[in-house]
């Protein structure tokens, strides 16, 4: 809106204020509810200021749902989830738009179509692959010599398991593509003839070159990988390999128990924190990988 | 490294390059002498940019071969080479300092830190970048950035300096400044030098040996003068020389011996009109070789316009439908309007076979069109 007229300066503020208590209303009710006690909590009408019950509240969530457990579990997996992503998107985009070979456009494609298949549609076949993963090749050797063989391995109640899936999409590829084509071709060329091979480019160069689009890619892949929860879900049946999104079930009061959504609120206030906490560190970075290239 | 095995001399034979179906060179045979400073010179899209490429072993040689002190390099590397480059935008990286760009060759040759500190040191004081070794070069000035890529070529104690277009982002002046460091350096360090350019002052001023490139093809081979003065074809007669050479096209009038150009006749050696017979005929003759008489003369001219140059003036003339430029001093005392006449000394003029554009001489002898002739048929033959 170009022009500047007080009835448009104050519909646009009564919108972004709308849209400020929209977005903050329930963090707000998450805040305040973690710190009642039980009484509090459930009176009518609810109070939106914070008490002093926060810390009762937590340790009775901690141990509620074992979240000592839990979120070192999803931390590591958060954790392995954005390595892994970050590392794969990097080396895939230097390999689509540094390297000539013929089938380069095929594999291009190849990784693009991973963006239609999310790891919700794909479900049960990557559950199949991770329940079992040399059945494939258990059928194609039957088939090929009709010998038997019993091997078998799979990824059931494990980190790989939990993390792996998540990893193999394109999402990050094409952040890393976009960076990568911004970059003159003189640059790869002025460091082949300082005598860099391909892997020393790759390290020396784009490394350095990324790195707020690594930071931001960090951010937007820990919150995805924090956030999983259907995968982790259908592949964990082992306690030990629980993680925070799966241990939120057991935060919730029982039917026939008392309704004490304080805690419950708490416990979502300790989950919630460590993807808070990485984007308050990151955001600086993250708002510049996304908008701008640096030169 | 001793002095010898610093230099090298280049050949180049037959070399082809296509990209797909479109040919963009073909048949380019060229060979350059140790410590020789050679340019490039032609248009753009010509092809003199992809040449120098596939001697840096940046593009891949389609056919022929490329040899460095009779080595033959198609299948090398470009570090296997012993080539450094120097490119038009400089292609300095971003984010290391004056001392890491400079230095990275060396570090990617694993040269141990103290070594490689020394000989940044040393090679930033030769182009003179002392004060700059910790800036970015982000905070650096086109003609320091010029400097900076330049030290980064020379540290690496090449056999052969490769230069594309490297004055091209520069202002005027300090284009000048460059071009004079440029050959100072090259004199200190002669190691062969390929600098391709489609600035015709700067090929003129820098070059021992001049290549004029057109379309793919080698038009000419030579030293600077000798191009300017004897041009091998209509196309380095227009392309060389500033205000370009005035052509007109005409025919030998073998009775009176001379050629018409617009209204006039111009007499020429009647030997020469004898073997020019019947030709259709490109003739050239430089502006600053033209003679202006303001009371008339051989050649009826009127002027349409004058530009100054300060030390001279163009005339920019117009008789019958011919356009013509030629070059005065300043005292001649014309103005725009003024009808003039023209001499054009017989002497002066190039005869060029309006076909093939190629020059026709009167001497059997000369060696450099007879080179450049072989290349073309080669050319064509394809």
């Amino acid at each position: 809106m170009i022009q500047r007229t007080p009835i448009a300066d104050a519909f646009t503020y009564v919108l972004m204020v709308l849209g400020f208590i929209l977005l903050i209303g329930p963090f707000i009710v998450i805040l305040a509810g973690a710190s009642q006690t039980l009484q509090q909590i459930n009176s009518v009408p609810f109070h939106f200021l914070p008490q002093d019950r926060f810390l009762e509240n937590a340790s009775a969530a901690w141990s509620r749902a074992n979240l000592g457990t839990a979120m070192t579990n999803s931390l590591i997996m958060a954790c392995l989830v954005t390595f892994g992503k970050v590392a794969l998107s990097a080396c895939t985009a230097f390999a689509i738009v540094f390297f000539r070979t013929p089938l380069k456009h095929l594999f291009f494609w190849m990784v693009f179509i991973t963006l239609m298949l999310p790891l919700e549609v794909r479900v049960v076949p990557t559950y199949a692959v991770a329940a079992d993963l040399f059945e494939p090749f258990r059928l194609l050797i039957s088939a090929l010599t009709g010998t038997e063989i019993s091997v078998e391995w799979n990824l059931l109640n494990s980190y790989a398991g939990l993390t792996l899936p998540l990893i193999a999409t394109a999402t990050g590829t094409f952040l890393y593509r976009q960076f990568f084509m911004t970059l003159p071709d003189e640059l790869a060329e002025a460091a082949r003839m300082d005598g860099s091979g391909p892997v020393r480019f790759f390290v020396d160069m784009l490394m350095p070159l990324s790195r707020t689009n690594m930071l931001a890619l960090t951010t937007i892949m820990f919150v995805y990988g924090w956030n999983q929860y259907l995968w982790p879900l259908l592949m964990i049946t082992d306690p030990t390999y629980k993680t925070t999104m799966m241990s939120l079930g057991a935060l919730l009061p029982s039917e026939n128990s008392l309704p004490d959504w304080n805690v419950t609120l708490a416990g979502s206030l300790i989950i919630m924190a460590p993807p808070l906490i990485v984007v308050a560190v990151l955001q600086r970075w993250f708002v510049r990988g996304l908008v701008a290239t640096e030169k | 490294m001793n002095k010898v095995s610093k230099m090298a001399d280049i050949d180049i034979r037959a070399v082809r390059k296509s990209y797909g179906k479109t040919q963009t060179l073909h048949g380019v045979d060229l060979c350059f002498a140790s410590g020789e400073f050679v340019v490039i010179l032609g248009p753009s899209g010509c092809g003199k940019s992809t040449l120098l490429r596939m001697i840096a072993g940046l593009e891949e040689i389609t056919a022929g071969e490329i040899a460095i002190n009779r080595r033959v390099v198609n299948r090398l590397e470009p570090r296997e080479r012993g080539c450094a480059m120097v490119f038009q935008n400089y292609a300095l990286y971003p984010h290391m300092t004056v001392a890491q760009n400079i230095g990275y060759a060396l570090k990617v040759a694993s040269v141990p830190k103290v070594e490689r500190e020394r000989r940044i040191k040393e090679t930033a004081k030769v182009v003179g970048l002392c004060e700059y070794l910790t800036r970015k070069p982000a905070a650096l000035s086109g003609g320091q950035r010029q400097r900076v890529a330049m030290a980064r070529a020379i540290i690496r104690e090449p056999k052969v300096f490769l230069f594309d277009e490297p004055l091209s982002n520069l202002d005027a002046k300090l284009r000048v400044t460059m071009r004079a460091e440029i050959r100072k350096l090259h004199q200190r360090l002669s190691a062969t030098s390929i600098f391709v350019t489609h600035d015709q002052v700067e090929a003129m001023t820098l070059a021992d040996k001049l290549v004029v490139m057109n379309k793919g093809h080698v038009e000419q081979v030579g030293q600077p003068l000798d191009i300017y003065h004897r041009p091998a074809s209509v196309f380095v007669a227009s392309f060389i020389g500033s205000p370009a050479m005035n052509l007109f096209d005409t025919r030998v009038e073998v009775d009176t011996a001379s050629v018409r150009i617009g209204a006039a006749q111009v007499p020429i050696d009647p030997a020469l009109a004898a073997r020019l017979r019947g030709r259709d005929l490109t003739i050239g003759i430089r502006p600053e070789q033209c003679v202006v008489l303001p009371d008339g003369g051989r050649v009826p001219a009127k002027i349409d316009f004058i530009e100054e140059l300060g030390s001279g003036r163009v005339v920019h003339a117009e008789m019958g439908d011919q356009t013509f430029a030629a070059v005065i001093g300043e005292h001649v005392n014309v103005r725009a309007g003024d009808r003039i006449g023209l001499e054009l000394p017989s002497s002066q003029l190039h005869f060029f076979d309006r076909d093939s554009g190629r020059r026709i001489d009167m001497e059997i002898n000369s060696s450099v069109p007879q080179q450049v002739a072989g290349a073309s048929t080669l050319a064509i033959a394809h």
